[in-house]
């Protein structure tokens, strides 16, 4: 293990010595803000798709608002996250003219993305929520909005909130790829630090660690909040 | 009262109520019997336009209120409902079930009074004519407050006051629809309609939800009542409509009904369950 030694004390000269954690902090920083106002602006715009889908369908415009929000996640669906990066910051941009950082694209797309998936599971979340609950408010004279936002979508994000924590697990992965198009995330600083040591074992090592612990992170922080919203399915 | 003219509700190609003319007055307790699949608890859900009624009409008050540009919501609240599977709101409490209705409802048309006062006011400056502003004698502490002790009174009367803070998993089903008739309740209404109030629950505890249905018939409640319960729409209905293939074929009194039955469809069906 002499060799791993060696190793660590070269990761560390870079890491330490030469400043290369600003780099790390700076990566972190990227790939937690993509990640959180990517599922922000993710439930956001899966929650007003949601909202159209489940909406009684009596009058026409509902119907055409459906058909777009069905055309958007399935384009958003259907092509994987590095291509609809790649398109965005290098066709869609340059063709409307609009000069923008590369984190604010990256924040864009995943949210963009992430809204596709969050609609659906929104939508799930909305229909799982048994329909006599809706019923038995609009019996009592309450309206369709009000119901909704009062009764139905607090159970419905009871139901959901594992799966949203999964969606933020999954972006927080995904973020690995946005150095394609020139943002500096946690794989960005660690290669730099791998390329000047010239030895890339131990900073993949540690960028996995970072991941792995952030991830944990969420994890527990999800079922706690969990566990206080099963409140009411307690039997006490 | 309610006044139902030449209802039709037809799902699709399956036409599920043919033609239905009838009319409940004030006062009266009618029960729905007939097989199942004969189209009586969606004629009841018809009557607040639970189901929007393929054609025909209902006169709710002198309004149709099946007119889709009607503010069904409005009339609801004089139209109490209590459903086979008692849909109490999972994520309130007994207390805040019952408080809900009442207290979203009194807030709200206290907001659009204070509204068309502040529009009022504006417009008394310039017109030579003031217009009488909306008399406002409540606020939303008072509204509160009087709906929970509504709640509790409602709650005393059937023995559950020590529940109100519980939430409606930890409740048995007879609790679970005593609490749901008493949150009909609280809205005041003028009619109540139940969708086969104990076909979910066990045995035992039907006893107690039709006591406390009972009851609300001895005070005056106007009530439709779809059920299987024959003795109980024999004790209860002040009259008893029979249903079978989307149509009343019999409508008359409880004695005449189960003694002396005219249709053939009432006999065979009455056989069958008596």
């Amino acid at each position: 293990m002499g060799n791993f030694d060696k190793k660590l004390m070269k990761f560390w000269e870079i890491f330490y010595t030469n400043k290369g954690y600003t780099k790390v902090l700076i990566g972190l920083r990227n790939t937690l803000c993509i990640a959180t106002l990517g599922l922000f602006i993710g439930i956001v715009i899966g929650t007003i798709i949601a909202g159209i889908k489940v909406m009684p369908k009596y009058k026409k415009l509902p119907k055409i608002l459906e058909k777009i929000c069905d055309f958007y996640v399935g384009l958003f669906r259907g092509t994987p996250v590095v291509v609809q990066l790649l398109v965005a910051y290098f066709v869609v941009l340059p063709l409307i003219g609009i000069k923008l950082t590369p984190l604010t694209v990256c924040i864009l797309v995943f949210g963009l993305n992430s809204g596709a998936y969050v609609s659906e599971i929104m939508r799930s979340g909305i229909m799982s929520v048994d329909h006599g609950q809706m019923e038995a408010g609009r019996a009592l004279g309450l309206s369709y909005r009000v119901t909704m936002l009062k009764i139905v979508i607090p159970q419905a994000v009871k139901n959901i909130l594992p799966t949203l924590g999964n969606e933020f697990i999954a972006l927080i992965k995904e973020t690995s790829v946005v150095s394609f198009v020139g943002a500096s995330d946690l794989y960005v600083a660690f290669s730099y630090i791998g390329s000047n040591s010239y030895e890339f074992m131990v900073p993949y090592l540690a960028m996995a660690l970072i991941y792995i612990v952030l991830v944990m992170i969420i994890a527990s922080l999800v079922k706690v909040m969990e566990r206080r919203l099963r409140k009411s399915d307690r039997r006490n | 009262m309610i006044d139902v003219i030449n209802l039709k509700k037809s799902y699709g190609n399956l036409e599920v109520l043919k033609d239905i003319t009838v009319s409940i007055k004030e006062g009266e307790k009618v029960a729905i019997i007939g097989p199942s699949g004969s189209g009586k608890s969606t004629f009841l859900r018809c009557l607040n336009c639970m189901e929007d009624p393929t054609s025909g009409s209902i006169i709710f008050e002198g309004v149709d209120i099946a007119d889709m540009k009607v503010d069904i919501n409005i009339y609801r609240r004089d139209m109490g409902m209590v459903f086979q599977q008692f849909n109490l709101f999972n994520n309130k409490t007994v207390i805040e079930n019952i408080m809900l209705a009442p207290v979203y409802i009194g807030i709200h048309d206290l907001n659009v009074k204070k509204f068309k006062n502040f529009f009022i006011k504006i417009k008394n400056i310039f017109a030579m004519k003031k217009t009488p502003l909306y008399e406002i004698n409540t606020s939303k502490e008072k509204i509160k407050a009087e709906a929970r002790e509504n709640a509790m009174r409602l709650l005393k009367r059937i023995g559950l006051e020590d529940k109100a803070d519980v939430y409606p998993s930890t409740l048995s089903g007879g609790q679970k629809q005593r609490i749901a008739i008493i949150r009909a309740l609280a809205m005041n209404p003028k009619v109540i309609l139940f969708d086969e109030p104990t076909s979910a629950l066990d045995p035992e505890m039907v006893g107690e939800v039709l006591d406390l249905i009972k009851q609300l018939a001895e005070e005056g409640m106007t009530m439709v009542i779809v059920t299987h319960e024959m003795g109980f729409a024999r004790e209860v209905a002040t009259r008893v409509l029979f249903m079978d293939g989307g149509r009343i074929l019999e409508d008359s009194t409880p004695e005449e009904i189960f003694t002396n039955p005219q249709n053939p469809r009432t006999k065979e069906f009455l056989s069958k369950v008596l």
